[in-house]
């Protein structure tokens, strides 16, 4: 069979520009597929290795203060395994080098060092040492983004006391793979990070020696979540609990699970879409390759071949450039793997990020694609296996063409014969030419999903960092604070306008369903805060009622009008009913507003707040840093600004690269589709085209023939690429769509224009490599050889 | 039909004619071609011996292609049975009809249907990689005087060139039977006659019984034997008492 091999390679040369297109899809496909899939499995063994090693809690509970032995309690709770209880705190930090004001969480550790849970990974440094009250070991994302390092010294202000700290170590912990500060979404290295201390040392100084305010456990095996945070919240009830949870309620782990999830949409979306094509792609190409071989097949036939010498043979064409494309993909798949690791490593902090890249994957991967071969050869094949030698001796009968609907005698004047032959040609076989709209309009389509993602996070910025909110910084008290707080931070030189809210955690019920939800009490929607939907429309504060993202209400199974159950889990734990005035469709996260006056009748006390909205005068506000640094009472600061601006530097980062990618993959698929449907026309028509060209017509006339119905197809397809785009990403915001954040579906005119000139411009450089092979081709020769 | 039948073992050239090599018996082929029934074979009955050079004469549209095509075993009759030293190859099933082809029967077209990607040595390696006991392709293109060409593409080829290609890669396999469409066909007078020339060369240097078909009635000079067909019949079986050499063919 050597000889028939050689056929098969040297035929495969002759064909590589179309070869070389379906490769190059099937190594699009495989390439998402193979990197997908390996990121999806290293994110997974990582957070798993890591949880596993140190420890990670299963239930979570943070109360306002509880005595110390109520751990011994909390263990006997049946299903209890482990119980550790900590210190936790926020508080305001002076950053060296760093003008604005900085908030880190301090968390405690054991004095000497013992397995705890949760527990530490010491990047760097060494461990506290007993005794020295002022050691701290601080997160490896807030070291690094402030070039700090085991050695410095940072300032705190601690229950109201400034503190120098020492930095003796750099650590990493399963609580905090996503590092954000406590209210936030994004992660700002520079501004927040995670502080361990000493439980002697935090104890003290926050007055908290022989009592604990966070608790973590976990769980047996077998045991039912469900009945532990039950009777953790029974038993925690009078200390202030916000009321125990699970992993899934645990942001941190919340994020990385999602982030895993929509990996794994991506794996099953994509690489479909491409190995379709590849199926496509695969089936014209081939079926033409038969249609012109058909004496060939005659001959190894006649000479002796048997059925399943040609099939294979055929077969080959295209398991050989499915196989070359799925070692590209396979290679391509392992290095943007790594790279995407090398992203998500910025994002996620794991002690240790492995990348995995497995047989399995690639296993799979090439089964994926050898199975597209097949079914994308098998029409073909079976035609070459099937066709009697003695029949195939002769020519293939011509086509039947039957008049069209331009063939009415009122039409057929008016229309050129050039456009009459294009149009025949596309109404005799209808479901061809619809197969390639719809094969160039899903280039098109990943195009516009591909750019929707960025136009959602562009929308995304805007709600969220410049329509929603005014202020500069967000003041956030360690206690409720009294209404008079107003006075002295409106007292501050070059506080413009200031603002506040009340942040009450609840238990918030609808029949059986039950949700820890905080509520937002707001001054109002018209002022530094407001009240913005995903559609970018401003929604006022209702003056009485509750108004739940959309999601929550979802979640609650609510509507507007229902009435809501509400236990505060703080103060004085009143019961009472709140009725739900409207929903709001939000970006980010699950709220719940209220006006604030309504908010403080409803918790029955003179009222609190827990933050403030600042705007400040650029010429003061450095000032106004420094007072913020020192200021009591404060457990955080969030500047807008900078959270936008690391927004900014992170997102970019990782939508470019992944726009990037899917733009050019798109392109690839664009490129293939529209070049190998030029080709197989070029190669069916060229005796035709050649015959008109000898009766007369110019290279531009018979041009116009083939690339005219190349250029009408495009065009039919950009319009269901825009529809099956937006289609697409509607899928995708469905999928993608989670408790944390639900991407708005939006589109701007720029996506649908970058995609119209990327499939033009496809056409056009392929119009060009055809149309140079049209005008090349030897008259007397193509004249000369049978069809 | 076949009214003259007679063997005579006096003519110098026939070597063993007494072994029948192919018998086909009341062999009958139709078409639907649309709603028209087309016969393309009426009722045939011949038989071919061992050694033996026949020529199938017939115009345009008499069945020639048909009978080779099926006694090739590239085409099934429609009724009638064809038999190959007493095997009956229209009950053959699919396997063993390639496996027919592959060990005794050696194809020449019309248009030569050399793989064009393929060389002239690779064309004739084509078979001899599959057949049981081939000659060296090399010594088969030798044969058709191709010697000094083993390395050309079919486009590099002259048609007689080509079609020698196709005789060697034919008779490679030492075929019992070689088959030849139309061999002259596309093909100008000298070089014709120099493709002629090879199939009788092998026929007479090998033995293989040789079946051309033609419808140039000069060619049947050069036939041991001289079938005629008309309109799917048989219309006239005779035996040349002398075989001219190709070269002395005029038309």
């Amino acid at each position: 069979m050597k000889v028939l091999h050689r056929k098969l390679l040297r035929e495969l040369m002759r064909l590589k520009g179309q070869m070389l297109a379906v490769a190059a899809v099937v190594a699009c496909g495989i390439s998402v597929f193979v990197s997908m899939s390996s990121v999806k499995y290293s994110l997974e063994a990582s957070r798993q290795r890591y949880y596993n090693r140190f420890r990670f809690a299963d239930v979570f509970v943070q109360v306002k203060r509880a005595p110390e032995f109520y751990r011994e309690a909390v263990s006997r709770i049946p299903g209890v395994a482990s119980v550790s209880t900590r210190i936790t705190a926020d508080v305001t930090l002076d950053v060296p080098g760093l003008d604005e004001p900085a908030s880190a969480r301090l968390v405690s550790i054991p004095d000497y060092r013992t397995p705890v849970l949760n527990d530490l990974f010491l990047k760097k440094g060494r461990y506290i040492e007993p005794g020295k009250p002022e050691e701290v070991i601080a997160s490896k994302p807030f070291l690094e983004a402030n070039h700090l390092a085991p050695g410095d010294r940072i300032s705190a202000v601690i229950n109201g006391r400034k503190r120098e700290l020492l930095i003796v170590g750099m650590g990493l912990s399963p609580e905090y793979i996503y590092e954000v500060q406590p209210g936030s979404f994004f992660p700002d290295k520079r501004r927040f990070g995670v502080f361990w201390m000493g439980r002697r040392s935090l104890g003290s100084a926050l007055d908290m020696s022989g009592a604990f305010n966070d608790l973590s456990l976990t769980l047996a095996h077998g045991a039912s979540e469900k009945d532990v945070i039950m009777r953790l919240d029974n038993l925690f009830k009078r200390y202030g609990s916000l009321g125990a949870y699970g992993r899934s309620e645990h942001l941190s782990d919340r994020f990385i699970v999602d982030e895993i999830k929509q990996v794994g949409i991506q794996i099953t979306f994509l690489p479909v879409v491409f190995l379709a094509v590849a199926v496509f792609l695969l089936n014209i190409v081939l079926r033409r390759i038969v249609a012109t071989q058909r004496d060939q097949i005659a001959v190894l036939k006649a000479i002796g071949y048997s059925n399943e010498d040609v099939g294979l043979h055929y077969l080959g064409f295209a398991m050989i450039p499915t196989a070359f494309g799925a070692v590209v993909g396979t290679l391509l798949g392992a290095w943007l793997g790594r790279g995407l690791m090398n992203i998500y490593a910025e994002f996620y902090n794991f002690a240790e990020l492995v990348y995995y890249f497995r047989f399995e994957d690639v296993a799979l991967s090439v089964l994926l694609s050898f199975a597209a071969a097949i079914v994308g050869a098998l029409g073909a094949v079976r035609s070459a296996v099937q066709l009697p030698p003695a029949e195939a001796m002769r020519p293939d009968s011509p086509v039947l063409y039957k008049p069209g609907i331009f063939d009415r005698e009122s039409l057929r004047k008016k229309i050129p014969v050039s456009v009459r032959i294009i149009v025949r040609n596309l109404e005799r076989r209808p479901w061809k030419a619809a197969l390639s709209v719809l094969m160039i309009s899903l280039s098109v389509a990943i195009l516009i999903a591909g750019r929707y993602t960025y136009d959602s996070l562009d929308r995304m910025v805007q709600v969220e960092f410049n329509e929603k909110h005014r202020e500069d910084v967000t003041v956030i008290f360690n206690n409720p604070m009294p209404p008079s707080v107003r006075f002295n931070i409106a007292s501050l030189d070059g506080v413009v306008e200031h603002e506040y809210y009340r942040e009450e955690p609840v238990k918030m019920s609808f029949g059986h369903r039950v949700r820890r939800q905080s509520i937002k009490g707001m001054e109002s929607a018209e002022g530094l805060q407001r009240l913005v939907d995903k559609s970018n429309r401003r929604l006022s504060l209702p003056p009485e009622g509750v108004l739940l993202t959309s999601t929550l209400a979802t979640l609650l199974g609510v509507k507007p009008g229902d009435k809501l159950q509400i236990d505060f889990l703080q103060g004085r734990q009143r019961h009472a009913e709140l009725f739900v005035s409207g929903t709001i469709d939000e970006i980010l996260g699950l709220s719940a507003y209220m006006n604030l006056a309504a908010l403080n009748r409803l918790a029955g006390d003179g009222g609190a707040l827990n933050a403030a909205y600042l705007r400040l005068d650029p010429a003061k506000s450095e000032k106004l840093y420094t007072t913020f640094k020192r200021m009591p009472g404060v457990s955080g600061i969030m500047m807008l600004k900078a959270m936008k601006q690391s927004f900014d530097e992170l997102i970019a980062r990782s939508m470019n690269t992944s726009t990037l990618i899917l733009t050019s993959f798109a392109c690839v698929l664009a490129f293939a589709v529209v070049y190998n449907g030029a080709r197989i026309s070029l190669s069916e028509r060229a005796r035709e085209l050649t015959s008109l060209r000898v009766l007369g017509m110019t290279k531009g006339e018979i041009s116009f023939i083939l690339l005219g119905e190349q250029a009408l197809l495009t065009m039919a397809a950009i319009p269901v690429g825009f529809l099956i785009g937006i289609g697409l990403s509607a899928l995708l915001a469905h999928a993608l769509s989670s408790e944390l954040y639900r991407l708005p579906l939006v589109f701007s005119a720029f996506n649908f224009l970058f995609a119209f000139l990327v499939i033009v411009l496809v056409s056009v450089v392929s119009a060009f490599l055809v149309r140079r092979r049209l005008t090349g081709l030897d008259l007397v020769e193509v004249l000369k050889t049978r069809e | 039909m076949n009214s003259n039948n007679s063997t005579q073992p006096d003519n110098p050239s026939d070597r063993g004619q007494h072994v029948e090599v192919l018998t086909i018996t009341d062999l009958s082929k139709f078409y639907t071609m649309g709603e028209v029934r087309v016969d393309a074979l009426k009722h045939i009955s011949l038989e071919f011996h061992a050694g033996e050079l026949a020529v199938l004469l017939g115009a345009s549209g008499s069945g020639k292609s048909t009978l080779l095509n099926i006694i090739g075993g590239l085409d099934v009759p429609s009724s009638g049975k064809l038999f190959f030293h007493g095997r009956e190859i229209t009950a053959a099933t699919e396997a063993e009809l390639t496996a027919y082809r592959r060990r005794s029967i050696g194809f020449v077209f019309q248009f030569y249907n050399l793989i064009s990607s393929l060389s002239a040595l690779e064309n004739v390696q084509l078979v001899t990689e599959i057949a049981v006991n081939p000659m060296d392709a090399v010594e088969a293109l030798r044969l058709v005087g191709l010697g000094d060409r083993l390395n050309h593409f079919p486009a590099q080829l002259s048609g007689g060139e080509q079609q020698r290609v196709a005789i060697a890669r034919a008779v490679a396999k030492r075929p019992e039977l070689l088959l030849c469409d139309e061999p002259t066909g596309a093909l100008d007078f000298q070089t014709g006659k120099l493709v002629l020339d090879v199939i009788e060369k092998v026929n007479r240097e090998l033995g293989t019984t040789t079946l051309v078909i033609t419808h140039n009635a000069s060619i049947a000079g050069m036939a041991d034997r001289v079938v005629r067909l008309r309109s799917g019949e048989l219309s006239e079986d005779r035996r040349n008492l002398t075989r001219m050499s190709p070269s002395e063919l005029v038309w």
